[in-house]
C-alpha cells in the first residue's frame, strides 16, 4: 500500500461529494420543472418531442399507466436492438461497418438485447470482433441512455409518491423520460466525451490500422467511436465496453487521470440523486442520512479491496515474487491489472463499478485475491443499494428504508411510519418482494447453472479449477441478476470467432442470463412503483413524540444492519463456497 | 395500450437518431477538430511508415526463422524477445499484444495455471537478462524475488503500453550493454517518457515503452 494510494480513495470521496450536492441541486430543479441554465437549448426540443411523441406532459400518471408506459418502451427499444443485432450485415450501407462482421447469433442477441435494455451491459460477445460502429452507435449507444433515463425517473416517481400529498399521480414518464435525455444524460456525456478524447480516447470511423512495427511484427488495432459510448457507458452505469477489454484499453481510458475521472462520472447521478431526495422530501437530513449509510459501506469496501490486492495472490507468492511496494514498482496483485492505474486505482474502480450497477471493469476481476474478489460479490450481495445504478440505486435503498423502518417500529411497538405516511401491510408485503426477487433470481439461476451440464459448458476449465469454477458461475448470475455486467470473464456464452462468421452462442447461458436481467429488473421495478402508487395517495400526519427520526446516526446504523443482514443471510453459504475458501487458504487448485 | 405502444414506437425512433446518429457524430466532428491525434489513435509514423499507437502496447519481438521460413506454433509464428529493445508486459492476447482482439488472460489467484503462467514468465525475465555467455547484465543478477510483479504478471488489456520504472530500470542494464549505450543515458531516456501519477495521486508513474524503443533507435541509428 502507498499513501498515494490511500489518498486516491480520500480524495475521491470528497471530490464526489462536493460534486454531487451542485448537481443534486440542478437535478431537482429539472424533475420539479423549475428553471435552469440550460432551459433556452432544450425547451425547443422538449415541446417538438411531447408533440411528435402525442404526449400531453401535464397529464399525470397513476404507477399502472406509469409502469405501462415504462415496460412497452422497454419492450420496444429491447426489440429493435434485437432487430438490429440481428441484421448487422443490412447496415454495410451506412458504412459504419468498415471490418464486415456479420450478424449476431439468436440466442447471443437475446442476450445482448436483454442486457442493454436492462442497464447491465453484461457481455457475451467481443466489441472489437464482433460489433460494427453502425450496431455500436444506434444500437448499444442508444440503450445505454435509455436504461439509465428509466432507472432515474423510476426513483423520481418513487420520490414523488414518498412525498406526494394529493392524488396518486406519479408524474408523466413521457416528460420524466424526455427531460432526462436532454437535461441531464446528454450533455454530461458531451462534455464527459470530449474529455475523454482530449487525454487520448479514440472516435472515428476508420478501418482498423495495419500497424509495421518496429520489428516488423505487425499489429492490428481496433479503431471506432469509442468515446462517446465511453461517456454515457460510465455516466449511466451501463458499464458495456467498446471493446472486449472495457475500460482496461487504452483508448477506453488512456491514463491516470481518466481513471479518476471515470470513477467520478460513475458515481456523479447516484450520488447526486441522494441530496435530491433530501431536497424534494423537504428534509436534507433524509438525504445526509442515506448518504451516510451509503458512504459507511463504500468506504469499507474499498478498504477492503485495496488492502487484500496490496497484499498478493498465493499464486505469486507460490513463484517466489516479492509482492511488498519497492521503489518503482507498486508491488501487490497486478494480475490482470494495467500498469498505469496501479493497485490503488484498480481496487477503487472495481469497488466503484460494482457498488453502482456500472460493471466496466478497468482490471480482471476474475484475477482478484480471494479476499479482493470476495469485495464486488459482497457489494453485489447488497443488491446494489451503496449508490447504486442511476435510479435503480436510490429506488433501492428507498425499499430497504421503509423496511428499516418497520422494523424500528416493531420493536419500538408503534405502527411504522416514513415521513408522516404510516408504513402498513400492503407496502410491506410489497417492499419485502421488490428486496427479495432479485436475490431469489440470482441463486435460482447459479443453482441451475451449477447443477447442470449445460450450465458448467460456460466454465473456462483451461483457468479455473475447484472454487474458482464456483466462483465464476455464482458471479456470472448475480452480476446480471443486479443488472451490474462486470464479470469473471472466464464464465462464457458465446464461442466467438472473429466477425461472428461460424460462430454459435451458448444456448443455455445466454438465454438463463437473459431472463435472469429482464426478471431482476423489471420485477423490482413494478413493486418499486406499487410501493410509490400506494404511498402517494397517503395522508401525512404530523411527527409525534413516538414518532422515529429516520435522519439521525441511530437510523444509519439500524438501516446499515438491515442491509447486512439481508445480504449475509441470504447469500454467506454460497459466498463460503467461493471467494472465501479461496482467501482463507494458499492452496493452489 | 395501444396509445402507449405507438408513442414508444415513435419515441424509440426519435431517440435512436438523437442518441445513436446525431450525438456521436456530434461528439467525432468536435474531437477530429480539436483533437484529431487523440481522435485517430496517437499514430507514430517513422520514414512514412506507421510503426504504432503511442498508447497502445506492441510485441518487441522477433520471428523465429526454420529453413527460411516463420516457424509456426497453433496457427501463429514462434516469436522471441528481441533484446535490443524494452520488454512490454506479458500479455494474455493470441498472438501477444494483439489490439484487434483484446482480452483477460483471467488467471485466477489460487490457480496452478497462473503459477506456472507466472513461473514462466520470471523465467523468459530472467533468461533475456543473459549474455550470451550467460552473465547477466543486471549487477549481481535476477532472482524471482528481483523481478517487479508488473513483469511476471498478465496485464489487463494485453496491451498495456507501460512498464513500470523499477522494470525499466532493470532491463536498462541490458539495453545498455547490447546497444553500447551509456546506462546514464539509457537512464535519462526513460526518465523522459515516464509519465507521473495522474493529476499528482492518481495511478502508478509508467514508462511508455513504443516511445522508449523509438528514441533508442534515434540514437543508436538502427533497427
Amino acid at each position: 500500500m502507498t499513501f498515494s494510494g490511500w489518498l486516491t480513495i480520500f480524495l475521491f470521496v470528497i471530490l464526489l461529494t462536493l460534486f454531487a450536492i451542485p448537481v443534486g441541486s440542478y437535478l431537482t430543479r429539472v424533475y420539479t420543472g423549475e428553471r435552469t441554465f440550460l432551459d433556452p437549448l432544450f425547451r425547443v426540443p422538449e415541446r417538438l418531442a411531447y408533440r411528435v411523441l402525442h404526449v400531453d406532459p401535464d397529464k399525470g400518471q397513476d404507477w399502472k399507466q406509469y409502469a405501462r408506459s415504462l415496460i412497452i418502451f422497454s419492450l420496444v427499444g429491447w426489440l429493435l436492438l434485437y432487430l438490429i443485432l440481428r441484421t448487422q450485415t443490412l447496415w454495410d450501407f451506412t458504412g459504419l461497418n468498415p471490418q464486415h462482421f456479420h450478424s449476431g447469433t439468436w440466442n447471443e442477441s437475446f442476450n445482448t438485447a436483454s442486457s442493454f435494455m436492462t442497464n447491465t451491459n453484461w457481455q457475451y460477445y467481443s466489441g472489437e470482433t464482433t460489433m460494427s460502429y453502425f450496431s455500436q452507435m444506434a444500437g448499444l449507444t442508444v440503450q445505454n441512455f435509455l436504461s439509465a433515463g428509466v432507472g432515474i425517473v423510476v426513483a423520481v416517481a418513487l420520490i414523488r409518491g414518498i412525498i406526494g400529498r394529493s392524488g396518486k399521480s406519479l408524474g408523466n414518464f413521457w416528460q420524466d423520460i424526455v427531460r432526462t435525455v436532454l437535461w441531464v444524460l446528454t450533455p454530461m456525456s458531451i462534455v464527459i466525451a470530449i474529455v475523454l478524447v482530449w487525454q487520448g480516447s479514440i472516435q472515428n470511423f476508420s478501418h482498423y490500422l495495419s500497424v509495421d512495427g518496429i520489428t516488423g511484427l505487425g499489429q492490428q488495432i481496433a479503431m471506432g467511436p469509442a468515446a462517446s459510448q465511453e461517456a454515457i457507458k460510465m455516466l449511466g452505469t451501463n458499464g458495456g465496453g467498446f471493446f472486449n477489454v472495457n475500460s482496461a484499453h487504452p483508448f477506453e481510458n488512456p491514463n491516470g487521470f481518466t481513471n479518476f475521472f471515470e470513477m467520478l462520472v460513475v458515481l456523479i447521478i447516484p450520488a447526486a440523486l441522494v441530496f435530491q431526495y433530501g431536497k424534494m422530501s423537504g428534509n436534507r437530513r433524509q438525504g445526509y442520512a442515506i448518504y451516510a449509510t451509503m458512504m459507511v459501506m463504500f468506504l469499507g469496501a474499498a478498504s477492503v479491496a485495496y488492502v487484500a490486492e496490496a497484499h498478493g495472490s498465493p499464486a505469486q507468492h507460490a513463484a517466489g515474487l516479492h509482492t511488498q511496494v519497492v521503489a518503482g514498482s507498486s508491488g501487490g496483485n497486478l494480475e490482470g491489472k494495467e500498469e498505469r492505474f496501479g493497485i490503488a486505482g484498480s481496487a477503487l474502480f472495481d469497488v466503484v463499478t460494482t457498488v453502482t450497477s456500472c460493471g466496466a471493469v478497468n482490471s480482471a476481476i476474475e484475477s482478484y485475491t480471494g479476499i479482493g474478489g470476495a469485495v464486488p460479490f459482497a457489494n453485489l450481495s447488497a443488491s446494489e443499494v451503496i449508490f447504486g445504478g442511476v435510479g435503480t440505486g436510490l429506488y433501492s435503498i428507498l425499499l430497504y428504508v421503509l423496511l428499516a423502518v418497520f422494523i424500528g417500529g416493531l420493536m419500538v411497538g408503534r405502527t411504522p411510519e416514513y415521513l408522516g405516511k404510516k408504513i402498513e401491510a400492503r407496502e410491506i408485503k410489497l417492499v419485502s418482494l421488490g428486496i427479495l426477487i432479485t436475490p431469489l433470481t440470482a441463486l435460482f439461476a447459479t443453482a441451475l447453472a451449477t447443477a447442470s451440464k449445460a450450465g458448467r459448458a460456460s466454465i473456462d476449465t483451461a483457468v479455473a479449477n475447484g472454487p474458482q469454477a464456483f466462483s465464476e458461475t455464482f458471479y456470472a448470475y448475480l452480476s446480471q441478476a443486479n443488472n451490474n455486467g462486470s464479470a469473471f470473464a472466464g464464465y462464457t456464452g458465446y464461442d466467438g470467432t472473429v466477425g461472428n462468421l461460424g460462430a454459435h452462442g451458448i444456448t443455455f447461458a445466454d438465454l438463463l442470463g437473459g431472463f435472469d436481467m429482464l426478471f431482476a429488473r423489471y420485477a423490482p421495478i413494478l413493486f418499486a412503483l406499487a410501493v410509490a402508487g400506494s404511498l402517494a395517495g397517503k395522508r401525512v400526519s404530523p411527527a409525534g413524540l413516538g414518532t422515529m427520526r429516520t435522519d439521525n446516526v441511530t437510523f444509519v446504523v439500524l438501516l446499515i444492519g438491515v442491509i447486512v443482514l439481508i445480504g449475509a443471510l441470504t447469500f454467506f453459504p454460497a459466498l463460503l463456497l467461493g471467494p472465501i475458501v479461496q482467501g482463507l487458504t494458499g492452496h493452489l487448485y | 395500450m395501444k396509445r402507449d405502444v405507438i408513442t414508444s414506437i415513435i419515441g424509440i425512433l426519435v431517440f435512436s437518431i438523437f442518441c445513436g446518429i446525431v450525438y456521436p457524430l456530434f461528439i467525432t466532428g468536435v474531437s477530429q477538430v480539436a483533437f484529431p491525434g487523440n481522435a485517430n489513435g496517437q499514430k507514430i509514423y517513422v520514414h512514412g511508415k506507421l510503426v504504432g499507437s503511442k498508447i497502445i502496447g506492441q510485441n518487441f519481438a522477433d520471428v523465429v526463422m526454420k529453413n527460411g521460413k516463420p516457424e509456426m506454433s497453433d496457427g501463429e509464428p514462434v516469436t522471441v524477445p528481441d533484446p535490443r529493445y524494452f520488454q512490454t508486459r506479458p500479455s494474455g492476447t493470441t498472438p501477444a499484444d494483439n489490439a484487434a482482439a483484446t482480452s483477460f488472460a483471467n488467471y485466477g489467484p489460487n490457480s496452478v495455471v497462473t503459477l506456472k503462467a507466472i513461473e514462466s514468465n520470471i523465467q523468459g525475465y530472467i533468461a533475456l537478462d543473459k549474455a550470451p555467455g550467460g552473465t547477466p547484465y543486471y549487477p549481481g543478477g535476477l532472482t524471482a524475488a528481483k523481478v517487479p510483479v508488473d513483469a511476471a504478471d498478465t496485464s489487463a488489456s494485453g496491451i498495456d503500453p507501460d512498464i513500470s520504472v523499477r522494470n525499466a530500470d532493470i532491463q536498462a542494464y541490458r539495453i545498455a550493454a547490447v546497444r553500447h549505450l551509456s546506462l546514464a543515458t539509457v537512464d535519462r531516456l526513460i526518465s523522459n517518457y515516464t509519465s507521473g501519477r495522474g493529476l499528482g495521486f492518481s495511478g502508478e508513474p509508467a514508462v511508455d515503452v513504443l516511445e522508449l524503443n523509438l528514441a533508442l533507435n534515434r540514437i543508436t541509428g538502427g533497427s
